[in-house]
């Protein structure tokens, strides 16, 4: 066991925990954040999708020891115009059935708008196809990227 | 968590001052029998419906809420009745009561067999309609007018003196008011909600959107303990022996104990809970467990299906037809096991203080659920709360004959001894590898077409029983066979003469489920593929030739002419490499038709698009409707594309999604919906969209010159 002291959201967390814990359990059961979700705990599925510095990261598959002094974004925290936007396409469309997947959907989405502004079907099915909807919401998933996209223009 | 303004819980909304809360419950007889006083609310629960003072109606629903829409199904028919406008609603998980929330088709508390909104239609509508009339009632004796002078409109009462009020200011009074016995329900020219574009949205979509929505992972109560089991890699195998010394040695772990099911390890956290799990040291007995891999399976059945089964149905003489000679075609169909793989995995939570028990989970069948655990804490049922909560998904998973979930929540509770409250979280691994799958199968398939015309049909069936041992073995069951195991194949929507449906129904060690569309989820295979497969012996057009043979199936025939009617099946212009296949399948009584155009790329066929007709009597929810077309073709596509359980001398060996393949954004289709117009009584959507996928691609293959695909998944050895 050992402290660490995570920054998520803005906020100091100190989580005392084995240095192999993933990332996610640190999130979850540490700091009782629990919008971002397990899926697989290999990678495969993207329920777990983090931005650690800004970069997407599946937290089941990142040791608490390697984040250090980077900061955490979970589906809590997520405050960009691109997430705002992402989050209101996802209502707008009702994209969700089962929902578990889509905290991690989200993040991925808001990323993927914040490097393109305007994907295209293909680039959406590269930055998505990470992230496993057992619901098969992806005709929705792909609709809303694009409203999203389309409200940013301003 | 109440939907729609996930700040609130249904707690802290009954504390928050509730008017009217009314609990209608329509026996057969269909009289509304019960009224709770709003007192009474708290400590009774039995109510469909609160109104509270700022005039936010609150639907209890009956059915679980996992993705297929529930929760806006029952408050759309609920607002429809009581004129409410749609921001006025909310909807909420009602807990277990067997009596108050049974399902009207099953006698007890379930949601499954797509039955949500065909057994509620009435019932909702019934409790709105009651509470309008209620509120109209109170509203009449404060104002000192006739309560025929009044109206409700989009959540406003008004008086033609231009008195108005709100729900909640009425509300109150309301509960004093007579609920009537058989309210006036409306007629559906007048609907302004069901069936209706553009005006209901989903009550669960913010909280589905922002991380809020609870489900059972994300319990979380002080001195609560993670619960990981060890659970023996075959099915049937018992723990002889376990040394835990190398798991008790991992920071966090509180204790560690033998249970029914395995060794069972208690941490705080699931971290500290799995990585102990996987240390311990545990010696199974197999002497009672299957051995058998799916390999020794394949071959047991496939030479059982060469010799007759049990006759389920049969008309004419389809042996003697079949024998007189012509082009004969004669198929095996191989079905793997499946799992269904929710995106969340199976897990519960329970606090037990020796005395009661209060259990939340994404419980589908309460009330089996509720007895069990009762049974196994040894107290009365009515020391024991259930509340049904958010699930990730199901697919069938989480509605357990066995009630084998809750057993294990109750028996884990039970070992650590009472004040500890628990979470027992199976991993992805422990969810894949655990069984209850999809039954493995196999149907061989012979017909005969003579002169252009299909004149014999002989479909033999081996397969596992589902139902057999469980509670709805009488309900199922007839003449010694499982209906599950023969449904859409031993009733075909087809006009042949000579027809014989038989079936090998054989025991195997490996718990099976039913699975989102049950036995439709291969004899809509067989039956689909094989008669596209006799038409094109007999020259004829795959829609047309179908179409001549559905004389007595109007409902199958108008979704077949819709589907292809939307898809421009006549006269298509394809690409190079492009072809299309269509199929259709009634399953729950509701009708589907999808063609799919598809070409091949280097692992498997590539799905452009897929055009779906959709025929579930009146639509309730047309949104929700499209997206259950839509998510029900996604996950047909992964699971007959890569999808498949393979047992190695009994151990399950996919164990996660890199071994079990599910389908990604990149392989999603597009998709047309069209929902035929009906004004038949209303059917469900939530498994219907599955069955006509698989054969459908099958079929288009065929056009390409491929053969129809025979033991599934289509690409075989697909891993991630």
């Amino acid at each position: 066991m050992a402290a660490f002291m995570l920054k998520i959201n803005g906020q100091h967390h100190q989580i005392d925990v084995d240095p192999g814990t993933p990332l996610l359990w640190a999130i979850r059961d540490g700091a009782g954040l629990t919008g971002t979700k397990y899926g697989c705990g290999v990678a495969q599925c993207g329920a777990c999708t983090v931005y650690v510095d800004g970069q997407t990261v599946r937290s089941c598959s990142l040791p608490v020891s390697a984040v250090g002094t980077s900061e955490v974004t979970t589906i809590e925290g997520l405050n960009s115009k691109e997430g705002a936007a992402v989050q209101k396409a996802w209502v707008a469309l009702d994209v969700p059935q089962c929902g578990y997947c889509q905290s991690g959907q989200i993040m991925s989405a808001a990323a993927l708008l914040g490097l393109n502004p305007k994907p295209t079907d293909r680039d959406i099915d590269l930055a998505m196809n990470g992230n496993i909807c057992r619901c098969a919401t992806y005709v929705r998933i792909r609709a809303a990227i694009h409203g999203a996209a389309k409200s940013l223009e301003g | 968590m109440t939907m729609h303004d996930s700040a609130l819980t249904r707690r802290s909304l009954l504390k928050a001052g509730v008017g009217l809360a009314i609990g209608v419950y329509v026996a057969r007889s269909g009289k509304a029998i019960s009224q709770t006083a709003a007192a009474d609310v708290n400590i009774a629960p039995n109510t469909f419906l609160i109104i509270g003072a700022d005039s936010t109606v609150t639907v209890l629903c009956k059915h679980i809420e996992f993705g297929q829409g529930p929760f806006t199904g029952m408050a759309t028919l609920v607002a429809e009745e009581l004129d409410a406008d749609w921001s006025q609603m909310r909807a909420d998980h009602a807990p277990s009561n067997p009596v108050l929330y049974k399902n009207l088709v099953f006698g007890v508390q379930g949601t499954g067999g797509s039955s949500a909104i065909a057994n509620s239609f009435e019932q909702m509508r019934k409790v709105g309609a009651a509470a309008r009339a209620m509120l109209v009632a109170a509203a009449a004796e404060s104002w000192r007018v006739p309560a025929t002078e009044i109206t409700v409109e989009g959540g406003v009462i008004r008086h033609s003196s231009g008195k108005q009020g709100s729900f909640g200011e009425f509300a109150t009074r309301a509960m004093q008011m007579p609920m009537p016995n058989e309210p006036k329900l409306k007629d559906p020219s007048t609907f302004n909600l069901i069936g209706k574009e553009g005006v209901v949205k989903r009550l669960d979509s913010m909280a589905k959107s922002n991380g809020t929505a609870e489900y059972t992972l994300d319990i979380n109560e002080p001195d609560m303990l993670t619960v990981v089991i060890a659970r023996s890699p075959k099915f049937g195998g018992t723990v002889a022996s376990f040394d835990a010394s190398a798991a008790r040695a991992i920071a966090g772990v509180v204790d560690v104990k033998q249970v029914p099911t395995g060794v069972a390890v208690y941490a705080k956290g699931f971290w500290p809970a799995k990585t102990a799990r996987d240390l311990l040291k545990i010696t199974w007995d197999d002497s009672k467990a299957e051995t058998r891999g799916t390999a020794q399976l394949l071959s047991e059945f496939r030479a059982l299906s060469k010799t007759p089964g049990k006759v389920v149905n049969q008309q004419g003489d389809a042996d003697g037809a079949i024998a007189k000679g012509g082009r004969l075609v004669e198929v095996e169909y191989v079905f793997p096991y499946l799992a269904h793989a929710p995106m969340e995995p199976l897990n519960a939570f329970m606090k037990w203080d020796g005395k009661t028990a209060s259990a939340r989970f994404g419980s589908q069948f309460p009330t089996p659920d509720h007895a069990a655990i009762a049974q196994v804490l040894g107290i009365g049922q009515d020391r024991v709360h259930l509340q049904t909560i958010l699930a990730g998904g199901s697919f069938g998973r989480r509605a357990q004959q066995t009630t084998h979930v809750a057993l294990e929540l109750a028996e884990v509770a039970k070992a650590i001894g009472p004040g500890k409250p628990v979470k027992l979280v199976w991993t992805r691994e422990d969810d894949m590898r655990g069984g209850y799958y999809r039954p493995f199968g196999i149907h061989r398939m012979r017909g005969v077409v003579r002169d252009g015309k299909i004149e014999g049909w002989t479909d033999t069936i081996v397969g596992q029983s589902i139902m057999k041992g469980s509670p709805f073995e009488a309900m199922t069951f007839k003449d010694g066979l499982d209906s599950t195991a023969h449904e859409g194949s031993s009733e075909i929507p087809y006009d042949v003469a000579n027809f014989k449906c038989d079936l090998h129904q054989v025991d195997v060690g490996i718990p099976v489920l039913w699975w989102r569309s049950v036995g439709h989820t291969h004899t809509g295979y067989a039956v689909e593929a094989f008669v596209d497969e006799l038409l094109e012996a007999a020259g004829q057009d795959p829609v047309e030739g179908r179409l001549a043979l559905m004389s007595k199936k109007p409902r199958h025939a108008g979704v077949l002419r819709a589907a292809a009617d939307l898809a421009g099946w006549k006269n298509a212009k394809l690409e190079t490499g492009r072809a299309r296949g269509v199929a259709v399948v009634e399953s729950f009584s509701t009708y589907v038709a999808q063609v799919v155009e598809l070409s091949m790329g280097e692992e498997g066929p590539i799905v452009h698009k897929v055009w779906c007709a959709v025929d579930c009597g009146v639509a309730v929810n047309p949104d929700i409707i499209r997206a259950q077309m839509e998510g029900g073709i996604g996950f047909a596509l992964g699971h007959i594309l890569y999808a498949e359980q393979t047992l190695d001398g009994g151990n399950p060996v996919a164990g996660n999604f890199d071994s079990y393949r599910s389908l990604r954004i990149n392989e999603m289709p597009q998709i047309e919906v069209e929902i035929v117009k009906s004004s038949e009584k209303p059917t469900g959507v939530g498994e219907p969209g599955v069955p006509p996928l698989g054969p459908a691609v099958a079929n288009a293959m065929a056009k390409l010159g491929l053969p129809r695909p025979r033991q599934l998944p289509i690409v075989q050895g697909a891993s991630a």
